[in-house]
């Protein structure tokens, strides 16, 4: 058993569904079940957030093992399980998910009106699929909740989210499941090649070289769109103007992180040499997401789709993190996402505050809101700072280590990742300016109310993270540290095995 | 003489004859009593399918082992929850008749005769006990132009393809001697001296069977058929007699003509590609959901075909995984459309699905859980329908068609996407007429398959295992 001593990952994954029994059966008025609705999905979120900092307390970080671990038959024929399990790059996903679903459903509180009880169920449905996925040790069980999160989140946008929600729905969809059945085959070949499905195994067995470019392609095709990557992100700025506010909030929080965890996962590990090989392609898409997706974002008259060109170009530092192989990168890469999860999250939850009182996420309707509303001008300043890595709060130990990663690597890509970065206090600092600042352009503007409680409680976590993963990233850093280590030794080891016999 | 080892076959005959005198005699509607009955004795045959030994009967020409056990046991199950469907219908459109069910169950007695067909003159016999009363109740709705156009068709072009089976199997007879599977096996061991005309012969049988299952280039009728039938008999049209029509053709192909599979695989092959291309491109533009579903039937044959142009042990596995996983997912999805009536008349535009989340969420649940299915996302009964036969196409190293099968999926997933943005997203319509209780049953039941089979695969994969070992030993 594991060092909870029951199994508790299987626990966090499921419970979410404990509460969608609880919410389909009860009936009555369309007010009652709504009301009801909220309450279950709030308590059944916070009881599974509850839970899951059992991890943040049990886990062992000087073990660069998989831990917690769960096994089960499942298709023994066929040698797949029901294997569960984190270790240090999953396990604060994993807190992540658990802790921004209960957010998301405060701030959908009032937001959402219609058929709130099928959104609740929506929700837990989404909670349950990702901390599947990022517990997942079995690459079929892996593949089962990666692609099982795509029919929650395609409800989400399509029934309850913007003008263009259909269209929006629809590209997300499409987008995702075209990278990622190309996935599939990649994991049937893998499995058939290696004959087995548990991802501990799969990191022991080496995979030669041609097969090993096919493979990474076809992951590849399906983390890059998950990403998202430059040029396959298009679906993202779609879906997150279209999408309600908590949807974004989730999207950009878990849902883009689940592409580079996918890198980190299968690719590094299972691919050495492949990733080694394919390091240029992905350093130049990551340059250029970064640089182009921030001068795209300069010129965006919509406030979502600013912060998601930001995402694009946040993720852009990621996945060059990533591919840094080493400690510096790839644990910057972890810190960025993890930042970006909470800052992102909480960024979108700025602009759905503004959007109920005015219903309109246009830069240009707003103007010296921070008279008004100086609460919240105080709140979305901090998360602007945050965006744009302001030492201090959780943007900077991130992007600063995978910069000092990216400069071991080659300075020139260090340098376009610099240049990201100052390109997104352009952009961020213009945004912020336009909002919350000048002079009060429009009477509907005066009457708008500051912060209520209940945005107060949302804000309130995390602003309380941002700034204790900006003054003390070590609390966060330690957790992945020795994975990370392991990751980047078995990479070094693999690699000189690989040119030793290119050499012979 | 082991004529018992053909018992449900008998027992099915010999209750369909004293069902059809039970409805004859008394003056009254015997409909609902001629239903049950049928039900009853579609019961009793599944059971004796249960018990039945395994060998060979009536001078080799019948033969029961644990693939014929396994496809039967389907191929009554659908025939089963088609005819429950079809009660209700029937009663509300005016067509309450007890030659209905008795049809049926002559139709299904034909599957059963080919599925355990050992001898292509077994296999004649029994296609064309299924074909005849197929032709009947397409026509079924006799005073509606579509109906009757659709009985037609059918048969005009069912009548071509018996006339191509017999062609083939006369050809193969003429150049093998024989029209006994095990004895062509024999024939055929040695496949360098195989000869042309048992080729061409071969190729004739499949173009024949294709038209069956309804698979590119023989899939033209289909649409039309699908569209014109009562919606209950397109119901069973897709679900009871393509397993019967998948059992033969891997029977034929798997059993007699196994050894010489190099000679047929890329006809097959080719004919895959093209159902799946076709059934994801030519669904999308169609507004009438029976034509979209016969073209998304068409995709799925392209599937199946898929597991069967690979062959060996693990593709056979995945045709009947498939088939059997198809079979229920599609007879809820059609349980959805037999339920779409609206003030008195049947609705069948995708459009008339509009808003059914909010005037009937149990059943947009439902039908988003088929559509889901179908289009193949986890954690549903289709993905891993879809996963058993890529498996062993990429084990094998078709890659084109596994490539090719994945993007047709992501392709057909817009318009089942579409279904479910219908139902959900589009502004309601006035609700459907009250769900009959028919209705109801199979979409709980097919529902609570798909949705749940991820819980316990391991005892269909079981049983699809035992019953490809009986068939290739």
């Amino acid at each position: 058993m594991n060092a909870a001593g029951f199994p508790i990952l299987s626990l966090i994954t499921f419970l979410p569904l404990v509460g969608v029994l609880v919410i389909l059966s009860v009936r009555g008025e369309e007010a009652v079940v709504a009301s009801n609705a909220r309450w279950t999905a709030l308590w059944t979120s916070l009881v599974t957030f509850a839970l899951s900092l059992v991890l943040w307390a049990r886990f062992d970080k000087a073990s660069p093992e998989f831990q917690f671990i769960e096994q089960a038959s499942w298709l023994p024929e066929f040698g797949i399980g029901y294997i569960m399990g984190v270790d240090g790059v999953s396990v604060l996903f994993v807190l992540l998910s658990t802790a921004l679903t209960p957010l998301c459903i405060i701030a959908s509180w009032e937001a959402v009106q219609s058929r709130v009880r099928e959104y609740m169920i929506a929700f837990l449905v989404l909670e349950t699929m990702m901390v599947g996925m990022f517990c997942a040790l079995d690459v079929v069980l892996f593949y089962i909740f990666f692609e099982a999160v795509l029919i929650p989140m395609f409800l989400i946008i399509g029934v309850w989210g913007g003008a263009r929600r259909v269209y929006a729905a629809y590209k997300f969809f499409l987008y995702t499941l075209l990278g990622s059945v190309l996935m599939l085959l990649a994991i049937i070949a893998l499995w058939y090649q290696a004959g087995t499905t548990s991802i501990p195994e799969l990191y022991e067995f080496d995979i030669p070289f041609a097969m090993q470019v096919w493979l990474f392609l076809a992951f590849f095709a399906s983390f890059a769109v998950k990403v998202p990557m430059w040029p396959v992100h298009t679906w993202l700025p779609d879906a997150h103007v279209e999408a309600p506010t908590a949807g974004s909030v989730i999207l950009a929080g878990v849902l883009l992180k689940m592409g580079a965890y996918g890198f980190l996962r299968f690719s590094l590990p299972m691919l050495p040499d492949a990733s080694q090989y394919f390091a240029p392609m992905i350093y130049a898409l990551s340059i250029v997401a970064v640089v182009y997706t921030s001068l795209v974002a300069l010129a965006q008259e919509d406030m979502k789709k600013l912060i998601a060109y930001s995402s694009v170009a946040h993720m852009g530092m990621v996945t060059l993190g990533i591919f840094t192989f080493n400690q510096q990168g790839i644990e910057g890469a972890l810190f960025t996402m993890l930042s970006h999860g909470v800052v992102s999250g909480a960024l979108f939850l700025c602009v759905g505050v503004l959007y109920d009182r005015e219903h309109t996420r246009e830069i240009a309707r707003y103007g010296g809101v921070a008279k008004i509303m100086p609460a919240y001008a105080m709140v979305f300043m901090l998360f602007t700072m945050a965006s744009v890595a302001l030492p201090g709060t959780a943007g900077f130990p991130g992007e600063f280590l995978v910069i000092l990663g990216a400069w071991a690597v080659n300075p020139w890509v260090a340098f376009g990742a610099a240049l990201g970065m100052i390109l997104g206090a352009a952009y961020m600092l213009l945004l912020y300016r336009r909002v919350a600042f000048g002079r009060i352009t429009r009477e509907s503007l005066k009457g708008l109310l500051d912060l209520s409680p209940r945005e107060h409680a949302v804000f309130a976590p995390l602003i309380v993270l941002t700034l204790w993963m900006g003054v003390h990233p070590q609390s966060f850093l330690s957790f992945f540290s020795a994975t990370v280590a392991e990751l980047v030794q078995q990479h070094q080891a693999a690699i000189s095995a690989g040119s030793r016999f290119a050499g012979l | 003489m082991s004529w018992t080892l053909a018992l449900p076959e008998i027992v099915l005959a010999l209750s369909g004859l004293g069902i059809l005198v039970a409805g004859v005699l008394p003056r009254r509607d015997m409909t609902f009593p001629c239903t049950m009955l049928v039900l009853g004795a579609f019961v009793l045959a599944g059971v004796l399918v249960l018990m039945q030994g395994e060998g060979t009967a009536f001078g080799g020409q019948y033969v029961a082992d644990g693939f014929s056990a396994f496809m039967k046991l389907l191929a009554l199950a659908g025939a089963a929850l088609g005819l429950v469907l079809a009660l209700d219908w029937n009663r509300a459109e005016g067509l309450s008749r007890f030659e209905f069910p008795v049809l049926v169950l002559f139709a299904t007695l034909g599957m059963l005769v080919m599925i355990s067909a050992n001898d292509l003159m077994s296999l004649y016999l029994g296609l064309e006990l299924l074909s005849l009363p197929l032709y009947v109740i397409a026509a079924f709705a006799r005073d509606n132009a579509r109906s009757a156009e659709a009985g037609l068709k059918y048969f005009v072009l069912g009548a071509l393809a018996s006339g191509l089976l017999l062609y083939g199997a006369s050809l193969v007879y003429g150049f093998a001697g024989t029209t006994n599977f095990d004895r062509l096996a024999d024939a055929l061991s040695s496949p360098q001296e195989v000869s042309a005309g048992v080729v061409v012969g071969i190729v004739f049988v499949i173009a024949a069977l294709a038209f069956k299952v309804a698979a590119v280039p023989f899939h033209m009728w289909t649409p039309d058929v699908y569209e014109g039938a009562p919606t209950p008999v397109t119901a069973f049209f897709a679900s009871a007699p393509k397993v019967a029509a998948v059992a033969l053709m891997v029977r034929v192909l798997a059993g007699p003509f196994g050894e010489i599979q190099g000679q047929w695989q890329q006809v097959v092959v080719l004919a895959s590609l093209g159902s799946m291309v076709l059934g994801a491109l030519a669904a999308i533009g169609q507004a009438n959901i029976k034509r979209l579903m016969a073209y998304s039937s068409i995709g799925h044959i392209g599937f199946v075909l898929m597991g069967l142009a690979v062959g060996g042990e693990s593709g056979l596995r995945g045709v009947l995984v498939y088939m059997a996983i198809y079979l229920f997912m599609n007879l809820g999805a059609f349980a959805v459309l037999v339920a779409m009536r609206r003030e008195g008349r049947a609705v069948e535009g995708v459009a008339d699905l509009a808003g059914l989340g909010r005037t009937d969420p149990a059943m947009a649940l439902a039908m988003a859980v088929f559509m889901f299915s179908m289009a193949g996302i986890p954690p549903l009964a289709g993905f891993f329908a879809k996963l058993y036969v890529l498996l062993p196409a990429v084990e094998q190293g078709f890659w084109i068609l596994a490539v090719v099968a994945v993007l047709s999926s992501v392709v057909s997933a817009y318009y089942y996407l579409r279904i479910v943005k219908v139902m959900y997203v589009d502004a309601p319509l006035p609700g459907f007429a009250p769900r009959p209780m028919g209705v109801s049953l199979v979409l709980a039941g097919t529902g609570a398959f798909t949705l749940f089979f991820f819980l316990l695969p391991a005892p269909l994969l079981a049983a699809a295992r035992k019953a490809v070992a009986a068939l290739i030993g």
